[in-house]
Parts: C-alpha cells; sequence; structure tokens
C-alpha cells in the first residue's frame, strides 16, 4: 500500500539539468517543487579520485546500473530487438545532475534553420527535396522566439566562446571569454583558413575564468585536467547542475530534492495527471505524490517510456503514421573519423578540456547548398582537445596489427604524434525509427524496458563520404605525413561508442495530431504534464544537444508559470 | 627526484600554492572557489597537490618489500600463468619498455575478474538469450570470469592440439600462432566466439597497463611512462598553450589520497 504524500506544486521525475533548471526557476517564483531523483546526491567532492580512466571511462561509475534498467535494440521491424546488455553506442547518466554531471561542456545553439526545417527545405529546394520517408516537422518555435531562452542559459552556466560566424543573432556576447589555444587548434584554424573557412573557438560550459552568474553562483576557472567526459569535475568548473541550479533552488527553502526515488507511473484521471507512483529504491516502500503539474525531466529514453508505461498520450504506430509518443527518436551522425600521423612533433594532448576545442560551421545545417547533394542538413567539423587518456587511446598507421610488438612500438610513438577530428552530423528523422515497448525484456521492477528501432540511412552515408572529403582536406593542410579517414557508414551498431545525444520520442510541433508537445513544452492532451528535454528534438542537429536542452527548460519553465497561473492550454 | 629533495619542502610548497592560487582562475575577489580541491588549497597546513609520488617497488615473489597487491583472487596458480603468458606476447617487453608481465597486468586482470565486472554485476544478464546480430552486442549468458576460465581451458586445449604442448611451454611464435587463430575466431569455444574471447583478453590486458597503478597493474607508472603520459595532475592551466612538448612525471591517485 503506498503512502500518499501531502500534495506539492510541481513534481520532477529525475533532477538532471531540466529538472535543476525548472527547480531554479519555479522555486524562485515561489513555487513548492518536489524533486524525485532514483539515483544518490552528487557533490564536487565526490570527485578528489576522479582522474581514473578505468573507474569511470572504461566501468562507467556515473552511468545507470544496466542490471536493473537498460533498452532493447533492433536495427528494423524484421529484427528481435535484444537487450543492450553492456554499455556501448550512449551512456546513461544517473544520480542528481544526471548526464550533466559527465558532460563534455559543449553547448550549442541550434540553428535558425533547425526550428523550421520542413518549412526552410521546402522553400529553398522545393517539395521533393524531402524523401517521403523522412518525418521532418518544424518544432513550432522559431529562433527568435527561443533566443532569449538560450542567453538564459548560457549567462546561468558561464558559457565562453567566440561567435559562430554561421549561427543565428544573438542579444548578449557570451558571458566568458574563449577558452585557451593549444598548439594542435592552432595548426587545424590555420588550415582551415588557408581552406577558406572560418574557424572558431568551440563555445564551452568549461569556465574560461572565474565567473559570478546573475543568480549570484561563483565557480572557478578550468583547470585543463583533461578529465571531462564521463567524469564529474571536482573544481566545480564544468557547469553541471549541482554547481548551478540545484544551490540555487536549495537556496529557496521550497525545494523538497529527494534522492533514490524512482518514479514508476504517472498517475492520471482523464486528461490531466494527478502525480506520480514511487519507490525507494533504498526501502522498498512506495509512495504517491500528488502535484498539480508534473515535469518529466529524466533522460530522452526515459521519458518516453514512462509516459508510454503510464498510458499517456497516443503512442505512435509507423504503420498508419498516426499517434505520437515514441515518434521521430533520431541520433548523431558521428562521421568521418580522421586520424593525422606527425612524424616530427608532439602534441601535449594529455591536457585539454572536454569542450576545449577549434570548429568550423561551413558544413551544417544549410550553411553549404544542398541542391546536387543527396542528404539534408551537415555536421559540424570539430577539432576537440579533451585529454587523451591511454587506455582508450592507441592509434597506429593502418595495416599495423592490433597487439604485439609493432603495436606497442607504434601504439606508443603517435600516442603523442596522433592528432583525430570528426564530424557530427545532424540525424533525421525516418517513419520506422521509433521507440515502443518491449513485448519479451522487463527491468527490475517488472516493467517493460524501453525498445529502439534505428539504424542508419542512405543520408547519413552520404552525408559521411561529404564530410569525409572536407576532413581529410583539412588534416592534409595541417601536413599529417600520414591520414586514416572514415567514409562509409555501415548499419548502426549498438557496441562501438558513438555519440549520448539521443533524441526524440516526445516532439515539438505546431499540431496535436504530428507532435506530442507545443512550444511550451506542454502537452497538447495533458495539460498539466510538461516534457523538456531531447526528447522534444523533432529532429537532431550537428551540434551537441544540452545548449538546446537547456534552453526549451527555461521556456519550459515560463510555461508552467503560466499555467498555474491561469490553466488551459498555453498555445 | 634528488634535486628536489635538497630544497625546503615548506618553503617550495608555500611558493607554489601562492602561485598557483594567483594565476589559476580559482578565485573570485580572492576567494577561494575551486570546488572540492578549492577547501583542500586553502588549507595551508594541508599540502595534498604538491607532495611526491612514493614509487612502489614491484616484487612479484613477495620477498624484500613485498607488493601484497601481488596475489590471486580467482585465478588458479596455473590460469595465471597462462594469462601471464599471453598478455606478454600482446604487450611484450622492447626497447620502449618494459611488457605486461613486468607491469603485472595478469595480476591486474585477476582483479578485476574477482570484483563486481569480473560477474557482470551492473549489466542486463536477464533472459532469454538469443544469439542475436552483431549490430545488437554481447548476447551470451556467460559471465567475464566463465569466458576467461573457459578461454584459458581453450588456449591450453588448442595448444595441445596443434603442437601437442602446453602453452607455457611453446615458443613466443608458437604462442603468437595461438593467440592469431584465437583472433581470427578460428577455435571452438563454448559460449562466445574465441574472437570475442581474445578481443576481451585484449583490451583488458591495454587497460592493465594503463590504468592507474591502485588496480594492481602499470607497476612503477612504467606504462604511462612509455606514452609520456603523466597521469593524475591538478591543473595544466599554465601549460596548456604552450608548442614544446612537455613530459611530466607521473602520479598515480594514492599522491592524492596519500597526503
Amino acid at each position: 500500500m503506498a503512502t500518499t504524500l501531502p500534495k506539492t506544486d510541481v513534481v520532477l521525475i529525475g533532477v538532471g539539468w531540466t529538472g535543476g533548471i525548472l527547480a531554479a526557476e519555479l522555486t524562485k517564483k515561489g513555487y513548492q517543487v518536489v524533486g524525485l531523483e532514483r539515483g544518490k546526491g552528487r557533490k564536487t567532492s565526490d570527485f578528489l579520485m576522479v582522474h581514473d580512466e578505468l573507474r569511470y571511462a572504461l566501468r562507467y561509475d556515473l552511468m545507470q546500473d544496466l542490471s536493473k534498467e537498460t533498452v532493447t535494440f533492433r536495427n528494423n521491424e524484421k529484427m528481435r530487438a535484444l537487450p543492450m546488455r553492456q554499455y556501448g553506442s550512449f551512456l546513461l547518466g544517473t544520480d542528481v545532475g544526471g548526464s550533466g554531471v559527465h558532460w563534455n561542456g559543449q553547448t550549442w545553439r541550434f540553428l535558425p534553420y533547425d526550428f523550421q526545417i520542413r518549412t526552410m527545405t521546402e522553400e529553398r529546394y522545393g517539395k521533393n527535396k524531402i524523401p517521403a520517408d523522412m518525418t521532418l516537422q518544424d518544432w513550432g518555435i522559431t529562433y527568435d522566439e527561443i533566443e532569449p531562452y538560450f542567453d538564459q542559459f548560457e549567462q546561468m552556466a558561464g558559457i565562453s566562446g567566440e561567435e559562430n560566424p554561421h549561427g543565428g543573432p544573438r542579444s548578449n556576447p557570451y558571458p566568458t571569454g574563449p577558452m585557451k589555444q593549444t598548439p594542435a587548434m592552432n595548426l587545424f584554424k590555420e588550415a582551415c583558413e588557408n581552406l577558406g573557412y572560418k574557424p572558431f573557438i568551440q563555445p564551452s560550459a568549461n569556465l574560461s575564468e572565474a565567473y559570478t552568474n546573475p543568480d549570484g553562483i561563483s565557480r572557478a576557472a578550468c583547470q585543463y585536467c583533461g578529465f571531462c567526459e564521463r567524469f564529474g569535475c571536482e573544481y566545480g568548473a564544468k557547469a553541471d547542475p549541482t554547481v548551478t541550479v540545484l544551490p540555487v533552488a536549495e537556496s529557496t527553502g521550497k525545494f523538497d530534492l529527494r534522492t533514490h526515488a524512482n518514479v514508476v507511473e504517472i498517475l492520471h484521471e482523464g486528461n490531466r495527471a494527478t502525480g506520480v507512483r514511487f519507490v525507494d529504491t533504498q526501502s522498498g516502500e512506495e509512495f504517491i505524490q500528488p502535484a498539480e503539474v508534473v515535469a518529466v525531466t529524466s533522460y530522452v529514453l526515459n521519458n518516453v517510456r514512462l509516459l508510454l508505461q503510464s498510458g499517456i498520450g497516443k503512442p505512435y504506430d509507423p504503420k498508419t503514421g498516426t499517434g505520437v509518443i515514441g515518434k521521430n527518436y533520431a541520433y548523431q551522425n558521428m562521421c568521418a573519423s580522421t586520424t593525422g600521423f606527425f612524424e616530427e612533433r608532439e602534441f601535449n594532448v594529455y591536457a585539454g578540456a572536454g569542450s576545449l576545442g577549434m570548429t568550423l560551421d561551413e558544413f551544417n545545417g544549410d550553411n553549404f547548398d544542398h541542391s546536387d547533394l543527396n542528404f539534408l542538413h551537415g555536421a559540424n567539423i570539430f577539432l576537440g582537445q579533451l585529454g587523451k587518456r591511454p587506455i582508450q587511446n592507441n592509434a597506429v598507421k593502418p595495416d599495423t596489427p592490433s597487439w604485439g610488438a609493432k603495436f606497442k612500438e607504434e601504439s606508443v610513438k603517435y600516442y603523442n604524434r596522433s592528432i583525430s577530428f570528426n564530424a557530427q552530423g545532424a540525424s533525421m528523422p525516418f517513419r520506422y525509427h521509433y521507440l515502443d515497448l518491449d513485448p519479451t525484456y522487463k527491468d527490475a521492477y517488472g516493467n517493460p524496458l524501453l525498445r529502439m528501432t534505428y539504424d542508419f540511412k542512405e543520408q547519413d552515408n552520404e552525408m559521411s563520404k561529404f564530410m569525409a572529403s572536407k576532413t581529410e582536406e583539412i588534416m592534409k593542410e595541417m601536413g599529417a605525413s600520414e591520414i586514416i579517414v572514415a567514409k562509409e557508414k555501415g548499419p548502426y551498431n549498438i557496441v562501438p561508442y558513438q555519440s549520448t545525444h539521443n533524441t526524440g520520442g516526445v516532439i515539438m510541433g505546431d499540431n496535436p495530431d504530428t507532435s506530442a508537445l507545443n512550444s511550451y513544452l506542454q502537452m497538447w492532451d495533458y495539460e498539466n504534464v510538461f516534457v523538456p528535454g531531447a526528447s522534444a528534438f523533432p529532429h537532431n542537429s550537428g551540434y551537441n544537444p544540452t545548449g538546446t536542452v537547456g534552453a526549451l527548460s527555461y521556456r519550459c519553465a515560463e510555461g508552467i508559470d503560466l499555467y498555474l497561473k491561469n490553466g488551459g492550454s498555453l498555445v | 627526484m634528488a634535486e628536489q629533495d635538497k630544497k625546503d619542502p615548506l618553503l617550495e610548497k608555500r611558493t607554489s600554492r601562492r602561485s598557483f592560487l594567483k594565476n589559476s582562475g580559482l578565485t573570485v575577489g580572492g576567494l577561494i572557489v575551486g570546488g572540492a580541491v578549492g577547501t583542500l588549497i586553502g588549507k595551508e597546513t594541508n599540502e595534498t597537490t604538491t607532495t611526491e609520488d612514493p614509487k612502489q617497488t614491484p616484487s612479484p615473489q613477495g620477498t624484500g618489500n613485498a607488493n601484497a597487491n601481488a596475489a590471486l583472487m580467482f585465478f588458479t596458480p596455473n590460469q595465471f600463468d597462462i594469462t601471464n603468458a599471453a598478455v606478454e606476447r600482446i604487450y611484450p617487453a622492447d626497447d620502449n619498455g618494459p611488457g605486461a608481465e613486468e607491469l603485472l597486468v595478469a595480476y591486474f586482470i585477476d582483479h578485476q575478474l574477482a570484483s563486481g565486472w569480473g560477474t557482470n554485476a551492473k549489466e542486463y544478464m536477464s533472459g532469454p538469450f538469443y544469439p542475436g546480430e552483431e549490430t545488437q552486442g554481447y548476447q551470451s549468458s556467460l559471465n567475464r570470469q566463465e569466458i576467461f576460465t573457459i578461454g584459458l581451458e581453450t588456449i591450453e586445449k588448442h595448444s595441445a592440439e596443434k603442437y601437442k604442448k602446453s602453452f607455457l611451454e611453446l615458443s613466443g611464435e608458437e604462442q603468437d600462432a595461438v593467440l592469431t587463430d584465437f583472433q581470427d575466431g578460428n577455435v571452438e569455444m563454448k559460449g562466445v566466439s574465441s574472437n570475442y574471447f581474445f578481443n576481451l583478453l585484449r583490451s583488458t590486458t591495454i587497460e592493465g597497463v594503463y590504468a592507474d597503478p591502485l588496480y594492481g597493474g602499470n607497476a612503477s607508472m612504467a606504462g604511462w611512462e612509455m606514452k609520456k603520459y603523466p597521469g593524475h595532475q591538478m591543473s595544466y592551466f599554465n601549460m596548456i598553450e604552450q608548442d614544446e612538448f612537455e613530459e611530466i612525471a607521473p602520479k598515480s591517485l594514492s599522491s592524492q589520497h596519500n597526503h
């Protein structure tokens, strides 16, 4: 028998970036917020032993325990979906701060093109440019409308950088100056400029200088220690929810953060959510938390699963193209991986930061002419100096064996004498790429796992070949004596790590028949349920998603405030 | 090292602490805001960060300065010997420095197999089990302890079939030929392919060479030294922009803990 707790204004399911931003903004406005987090608490002192590649990068210390919960996967509907038994392609965060603790801090704004992608593609190339099975949609919000929320996220996190010459207009410059420039970055920059491109220092949530944000939170500058991705920051220099928004929420006295609280169901009556049911993972006790507003603020995949499991919203059916929950799952087309070998030069690549690097955007979005190309959108080409760690980096020349004397000699020699970069490509939605509940496999609570049906398409392969021609050209110009370039894409394989940029499944849009959410991240058919996060992306762009996730969260906070004041649908 | 020992260590630490704080961007208006590390630096008496890491001398024989870590948690002595011989072929001693044996990689593997990782504790191991496509990843019901046990048995069996000897009695070239057969997936194995076992053995060897010495391998940080990797360092703030490559003496995490 579940214990019913006192009703709150807002309950958050998961306390990472999206939940953290809602918690700060809504408690500042005087609302009572309960945050339910299935994992444990996190603070900077947890990370005094963080420079440990084995524990964090290879044994996934900060990631969700897959024995309790995972996803199942198949490339297409003809295959039997099987569980992702071990980590590979993407890593699922857990604990307070969520993936916002182990991210790199690469903080982008999506392009004006992204938000109106169908309209702008048809305007420039005609309706026939979009393949029939590509379910491309406008987002129901324009860049100009979302711009103030990007700015809010950047000011809060202290994002540093140089202006993107191909980006949308900005109301304010970045609040902190660009990160430092390493020799490898300089080499890349020079090569790009020689080729007529406009490279710039990538925007970063690893603070370039000590910074006090508009909430009065002071944080230290990044020390370039080389441990960001898959690690937490012991300095608090990398913006994460535990050192930015959560202390603000806590200081109001109106935020009740409850850890080890795993939500298993969103309760509802008619077209209204009444609260959530959760399990205390330490005692096994069940609780009901009633709330005026339910904010679904866990990771993309969990957001989708919880809605399907709770019977909220109409599940997507790829056969008829109707329904919305689970629709437009997209990923990231990490492609054109390019390694250059430099015989005469050693680089200090052990030093770095998660978002340290030089980047160019000439071939992203619709910044270049696609008339004669067989793909839409593009990729961000980025030389990152993230800190090269020795277990996972063993570049050797082609035809060198993967073990033995020759392998050892070359992997030692080229450790500091090779440089790699790639292109982070957009991922377009397709009719048969979707998420639903698995008919066979269950989680630790006996609930069905989420099933993913996804593959790379010709679109991804064409983009990959195009980007490889560019990255190879740049690496040549950098003076590498030998270059390895990955050109073609095989089928999507869940084994090698690619990117933790899963998107879609609870998408926003301008029409309740084709989207789950309006532009305030409010469900069309459950007005007191809000679902911010990358699950709201109708497609994924050629960038890291967190900047846009942050912007949508600030937009959502405004929506919840409006809803609590006025009720009803906000659009 | 000897040069450094002559200097007044306290003076040295104080000076470096002050200049480090001044130049590192860890302060706002004179206040230290450097997260958890900031609070450590803030204590004048607590000089965590500049302490030299005492290198541990590995002594697998257990004599003299015995390395208490060099003992077995999972392997039988025979399993250990086979592993020890195999990892040395994967990462042999050469002009660059020690091989996997001297780096104590087989102890690292033993200790890892004895941990939750060895029993796939944080991985989804519920049935039903189906073979699946390559794109769907690992689908066997075997955990890593079982895979290693079967794999090492199969190495012995294959050596006997091919050369009528134990793997331990083979020449280096013959051992390589056996391992290549595993790598090529040409050896019959229960539960997983021989290629899968080989890749697991290879990746765990690389881990044992380059993981922090706290896990029992990478003895004397010699794995890191070969790659000129400095291990655990607090900050590269003041050198990240410089053109010349800088070789920094490596430190392990014990330098952060044993202060």
